[in-house]
């Protein structure tokens, strides 16, 4: 139920994009049809899942005092999770082009990009700011990986139907994209607050 | 910007130190390139930070130093980086600078640190940074790598500030907080405008203002460069998106 509680607080309370707009630039550069917003939305998913818990091992036993070298090595902790993520998402790369080129071939370009999405660094210092554990960082990596995919796939839509609409000409295109994430975000911002936990609880028979 | 490169090294003419081709990498990035209304470059850290000036100001510090910096490290490296690992190679370098970065802010300036928190360390993810290693740095000499760096600092820094201008006037009435030289223009924050707005006539304008909390959202920030990119593309038409 715990773990139930923070995969629903990653995915929308406090969605990536939407509450704490991470990972715009990519966001607003392939949300221009949904057939690729899919595509990166899945690999961000898994490159999130995978990242969060290896950058949490590396972190644990690495960089801490309880460590194996048995020093405060924090200041490294930026090289170390970049370079993680890096180093991963390159990994990722050739196993997918070996097991499936259909979907390296559907990914494209899009997986060397999500190297530099903010959310998977943001959710690895996250990840540390807030003190989980294994399990839980892993369903963090999940979660916030869903809402992500959620959030890019639903601009895309709005992006699409936007074309038949009458947008003055010099707002066409980004700036409306910027507004329109703008008013998701208001809209998210009514999510904020929830406590799943205390939800869960004031549940009569629970 | 490759192809004038070489040219210019296939001529074997002395190249000016600071001339007009120089120039145009400094001013590109505040105009017609620029790094966040044209490039789509560096939103994320231009969204969260905004809230109120001083931040935003030592942001722009930060990341025109770290542009500055990485751009000439690439660039003196370009040629010995192998294809398949440049981004690792990229992405370390980066990272020390922002390390060396975060540890000075930390030691100078504790309550601006804080206030930034994992804002700094997502330095190393701006895309700005990485786009101008991969675009710029990749293919040039590090004297025009600075200058571009610089060029694409000074372009975020000038949208940073200005959609924290905006924020900060109409989200809390003040500017310049945590400064010395702390202004109040219009809100209602400090004592004698307190006084002011027990006393003053209710249709009064000036002293009637309430703080607008929209501003302080991030998704403010998001209206505020959708009307910069509005304003901006109605001055320039070669810029408007056709299809």
């Amino acid at each position: 139920m715990e773990l139930f509680n923070i995969f629903l607080k990653a995915a929308f309370i406090e969605n990536m994009i939407l509450a704490y707009f991470l990972g715009m630039c990519s966001f607003l550069a392939v949300s221009k049809t949904v057939k690729t917003a899919v595509g990166l939305g899945l690999a961000v998913i898994f490159v999130l899942g995978i990242t969060i818990p290896i950058n949490w091992l590396l972190n644990e036993y690495l960089l801490t005092e309880r460590g194996i070298f048995g020093a405060d090595l924090t200041f490294l902790r930026f090289i170390l999770f970049i370079s993680t993520i890096a180093a991963m998402v390159q990994l990722v790369e050739m196993v997918v082009e070996k097991i499936s080129p259909s979907l390296y071939n559907a990914l494209g370009i899009f997986l060397p990009l999500i190297t530099v999405n903010c959310a998977i660094l943001g959710g690895a210092l996250f990840m540390v700011a807030r003190e989980y554990n294994l399990a839980e960082s892993v369903t963090f990596g999940l979660g916030g990986g869903l809402g992500w995919f959620l959030a890019v796939v639903a601009l895309a839509a709005i992006r699409e139907k936007i074309k038949y609409s009458n947008v003055p000409p010099a707002l066409r295109g980004l700036g409306m994209a910027f507004i329109l994430t703008g008013l998701m975000g208001i809209a998210f911002m009514s999510l904020m607050g929830i406590n799943p936990a205390e939800l869960a609880a004031a549940v009569p028979g629970n | 910007m490759a192809d004038t490169a070489t040219q210019t090294i296939g001529v074997q003419e002395k190249e000016p130190w600071f001339g007009k081709k120089e120039r145009k990498l400094l001013t590109d990035p505040l105009q017609s390139n620029n790094p966040i209304t044209v490039q789509v470059l560096g939103i994320c850290s231009a969204l969260a930070v905004t809230t109120q000036l001083l931040p935003s100001i030592v942001m722009s510090i930060a990341v025109i130093f770290v542009a500055a910096s990485s751009n000439v490290t690439i660039s003196m490296l370009r040629n010995y980086i192998p294809k398949q690992v440049r981004m690792i190679v990229q992405l370390v370098v980066v990272a020390t600078l922002v390390t060396i970065v975060e540890l000075a802010l930390k030691a100078l300036s504790y309550p601006v640190w804080k206030q930034l928190s994992v804002f700094i360390g997502l330095i190393i993810t701006n895309c700005i940074i990485m786009g101008r290693l991969e675009a710029f740095a990749m293919a040039n000499k590090p004297w025009k790598s600075f200058l571009d760096g610089i060029g694409n600092g000074l372009g975020y820094g000038a949208i940073l500030i200005i959609v924290a201008f905006f924020r900060e006037l109409f989200g809390k009435g003040t500017l310049f907080t945590g400064t010395p030289i702390v202004m109040n223009i219009i809100g209602p924050s400090n004592e004698t405008t307190q006084y002011w707005i027990n006393t003053a006539n209710e249709s009064s304008l000036l002293y009637g203002y309430t703080n607008n909390g929209l501003m302080v959202l991030p998704a403010a920030a998001l209206f505020i460069i959708g009307i910069l990119i509005w304003v901006h593309r109605s001055y320039n038409k070669s810029l408007v998106d056709i299809s």
